[in-house]
């Protein structure tokens, strides 16, 4: 690779790659993010190779590995360009019929996504509901390019927009485009990005000043950070380099979790490549403009996305929040200026840079302009990460791209924001998504965590799931957070255990509003919303717990015991597996649980082809 | 100078003082228990917490870190402040009730009772003997480990820190087992920690040489015997 040593010669770089690119060749896509990995998509890929090999189609079919596409539940699939033909849960095995019907120009009927009100096949990806509904601006971008490919993401208008930013002559412009658009940073908290990148312009510091990407995602259930720099990690050092030009930042860090290696690889290989070409290091394309982005591991640790424990980890110290003031901005990393921005904020500059505040701002709201993504999960029909512009409603994410319950099950609501987040009731479900709608619910924004909750979730467990992880999560600095998170998940393990009392409920209602006012940090200022949201919407789940002693979705392990009804058959499945020995009856007759035995552990149920298992 | 005003009275200091200073100086009590001066201040324990700004956006900050700003209205014993220590208060009570300072301002604040399990734990984090070996003693022998629940202090592996010279500086200042000297009386004595502990003097001649902050001391009492 060479070095492109000014604008214009990456300009006709560009120009050279975009005419020789041949849009009509036949290109099968199969999106290899972790998530897809785990489904099976690297045998598709090794029989997808070996078969183009075999049948000597290399010429005429092309084969291109990305990111995550984002629909997760039909994954392994495979996305055939420029048709736009989608195939959901690809068996390896078909792959021969597949290549085979692209090479004639045919598609495969029946192994077409059904629609599933209809169950008619439906042949193109963007007719399917489930991306119908979304703006994907940002993930549509990981199906055009291969993350390990730097000409691949230059070939589709990649680091455009810095050329274009660098060559200007006038970082202040930067900020006021970047204002103008109206992004707010998408990492939780909504703090207009313009406004800080402004603080960190006015900075004079003889030093040098830092510019961070955050990408220590920890929520359990959230992934659209991973799946960001994995799919193209390019467009995150794009974004960089520009907020690093607009802000006179010289040094660049993207934090990223160590548990994310597939992400970390990418980056790796991006970085290098990006410094390679000359795109990052001394002097870019010649505009005496030097930018260097190094990589730092995070070990893990939730608290280390809060910015001020996020500084500490990057120094080598332990991972703990301190008090702001003084801001980041004014004292960081090694106490220079240092700005921290979320993996999805830096991935919206180059489209704002590049398409015009304008447009930019076009989509989502007044107060919260252009897309997020959430990842949507739980107990809906299709999982997967959405882009939708905000200001849509929980009820159109849910049900129209969601695809509404799985069984015949009943919708309760919805988590956002992760473990800090809280939960939002289905009768609210009109509630637009923006950071002041979900704040004025009792929830959060986050990072974009989405977690749908149907009549088979008792909220009880679900606050005691979430207060468990903070508990453990909280760095443990400060007293109120450690002792009122773990002194939280006390009472909620009592409630759960048919040990509460009425004076529990009043006792965690004054505890939580003093856990958040009184905490120091991010985490221990939202750790209570779990609690406190559940206690607000679905409190007479809580008092059918205390007085009752009853858990009415059947989950709490001490208040429900198994029976078998009449449906049993006898088959014996259930008594196979009960590891316990508590099952017993003879073949063909209905079978007993001994109550005393049984240890609740609900492998009957799931064995149980009669749906004869109830829970009481 | 920067202005400010505490509890409706102004106040002019310093630039880089913390809330905290400012208050005493002018004479409003605020407790505390991981400040020390002559420590750096850590925001740990957050009994210092003073309601600061107006409205809806008033909020609750740590008055020994953060650091005064032109114009600030704090309040010192607003019922939220008031409220928020009391619950503090109570956890800490309920996690470690042996510390006599503990109880004693347990009992300024009225609290009678508390409503959580009862734990009896030694430690309650506060961070002074961490710092206070690094910072006073310049011996950076002990330190956090862990997270959340599981968060202790100690040295690397639980090993005998080579770092360590035994000053006992960390037990001097500890407000949770600040009793342990009083050891020789067994009638008084709550933990007993210092009987597991062999302080250098017990084997040196020169005690008059060695740094001591433990006095009285379980050793000057065998040593007399």
């Amino acid at each position: 690779m060479e070095k492109v040593k000014s604008v214009d010669e990456f300009l006709s770089l560009h120009d050279r790659l975009t005419a020789e690119r041949n849009i009509d060749l036949l290109t099968l896509i199969i999106p290899a993010g972790t998530c897809g990995q785990a489904s099976g998509a690297n045998d598709l890929i090794r029989m997808t190779k070996r078969e183009l090999l075999n049948k000597k189609l290399t010429e005429k079919i092309r084969l291109r590995i990305t990111g995550c596409h984002g629909f997760c539940e039909m994954e392994p699939s495979i996305l055939i360009e420029p048709w736009g033909v989608y195939y959901p849960k690809v068996d390896p095995k078909k792959i021969v019929d597949m290549v085979g019907a692209v090479a004639k120009g045919e598609v495969l009927k029946d192994l077409l996504f059904k629609d599933p009100t209809t169950g008619n096949p439906i042949e193109r990806q963007t007719d399917i509901p489930f991306f119908k509904k979304q703006v994907r601006t940002l993930l549509s971008r990981n199906e055009k390019v291969d993350p390990i490919r730097i000409y691949n993401y230059i070939e589709n208008n990649g680091y455009l927009a810095m050329a274009k930013t660098l060559s200007s002559g006038h970082p202040r412009r930067v900020i006021e485009e970047v204002k103008a658009s109206g992004l707010r940073g998408r990492g939780g908290a909504g703090f207009p990005t313009g406004l800080k990148w402004e603080r960190l312009a006015d900075q004079t510091n003889g030093k040098g000043k830092f510019i961070v990407c955050n990408a220590d995602e920890g929520d359990p259930g959230a992934y659209m950070d991973r799946s960001l720099l994995e799919g193209n990690p390019h467009s995150i050092i794009e974004g960089m380099i520009i907020g690093a030009y607009g802000t006179g930042a010289t040094k660049g860090i993207i934090y990223v979790r160590n548990e994310y290696p597939l992400a970390i690889k990418h980056l790796l290989i991006a970085l290098r490549q990006a410094n390679q070409l000359g795109l990052l290091g001394e002097n870019i394309l010649g505009t005496g403009f030097s930018l260097d982005i190094k990589m730092v591991r995070g070990a893990g640790a939730f608290v280390c996305g809060e910015e001020t424990a996020l500084i500490k980890s990057i120094e080598g110290r332990m991972g703990e929040p301190r008090q702001r003031p003084p801001f980041p901005v004014e004292k960081g990393i090694h106490g220079q200026p240092t700005l921290i921005n979320n993996v999805e904020t830096w991935a919206n500059i180059p489209i704002i840079m590049g398409f015009g505040a304008q447009e930019f701002a076009k989509v989502g709201t007044k107060e919260s302009a252009g897309t997020k993504i959430f990842s949507l999960v739980g107990r809906i029909k299709n999982t997967g990460l959405v882009e939708v512009p905000m200001g849509i409603s929980i009820e159109e994410i849910v049900n129209k791209i969601g695809g509404g319950p799985i069984h015949q099950t009943k919708i309760k609501a919805v988590q956002t924001g992760g473990p800090s987040g809280g939960c939002i009731p289905a009768e609210m479900f009109r509630l637009p998504v923006d950071y002041e709608s979900l704040t004025r619910a009792g929830s959060i924004m986050g990072s974009g965590g989405m977690i749908v909750m149907d009549e088979h979730t008792c909220m009880v467990d679900l606050a005691k799931y979430f207060t468990k992880f903070l508990k453990e999560e909280s760095c443990g600095k400060c007293f109120i957070c450690r002792k009122g998170t773990q002194r939280m998940y006390e009472i909620l393990d009592d409630i759960s255990a048919g040990r509460g009392t009425l004076e529990h409920l009043s006792l965690l209602e004054e505890l939580g509003p003093i856990v958040k006012y009184a905490s120091l940090c991010g985490l221990g200022q939202t750790s209570p919303n779990p609690v406190l949201s559940t206690l607000r919407y679905f409190r007479e789940e809580y008092i059918e717990h205390i007085e009752k002693k009853r858990c009415p979705a059947g989950v709490c392990k001490d208040l429900i015991t198994y029976t078998i009804n009449e449906n049993c058959t006898g088959c014996g499945l259930c008594l196979k597996s009960c590891s316990a020995e508590a099952i017993r009856g003879e073949k063909k007759e209905q079978h007993v649980i001994d109550p005393k035995r049984c240890i609740k552990c609900g492998a009957c149920q799931s064995v149980c082809k009669f749906n004869a298992v109830e829970t009481r | 100078m920067i202005t400010l005003y505490i509890n409706g009275l102004p106040v002019s200091v310093e630039p880089g003082t913390t809330l905290l200073e400012a208050a005493q100086f002018m004479g409003f009590p605020i407790p505390t228990l991981c400040h020390k001066d002559g420590l750096s201040p850590y925001g740990a324990c957050r009994l210092c917490l003073v309601e600061i700004g107006e409205g809806p956006k008033a909020k609750l900050v740590s008055s020994c870190i953060y650091p005064v700003e032109e114009g600030l209205q704090v309040r010192t014993a607003s019922s939220r402040v008031i409220e928020a220590r009391r619950m503090i208060l109570e956890l800490l009570l309920a996690s470690c009730p042996q510390s006599k300072t503990i109880q004693d301002l347990a009992s300024a604040y009225g609290i009678q009772r508390q409503r959580f399990k009862q734990e009896y734990e030694n430690c309650i984090l506060c961070g002074l003997c961490v710092r206070m070996c690094e910072e006073q003693m310049m011996a950076k022998a002990i330190g956090f480990r862990n997270r959340g629940e599981k968060r202790s202090i100690g040295t690397p592996f639980d090993i005998q820190s080579e770092d360590c010279r035994r000053c006992g500086a960390c037990l001097y200042i500890c407000p949770a087992c600040e009793l342990r000297c009083t050891y020789t009386e067994p009638e008084r004595a709550i933990c007993g920690g210092c009987a597991n502990l062999r302080p250098p003097c017990l084997e040196k001649e020169g005690f008059d040489d060695m740094m001591c902050y433990m006095a009285p001391c379980v050793a000057c009492e065998i040593k007399k015997d």
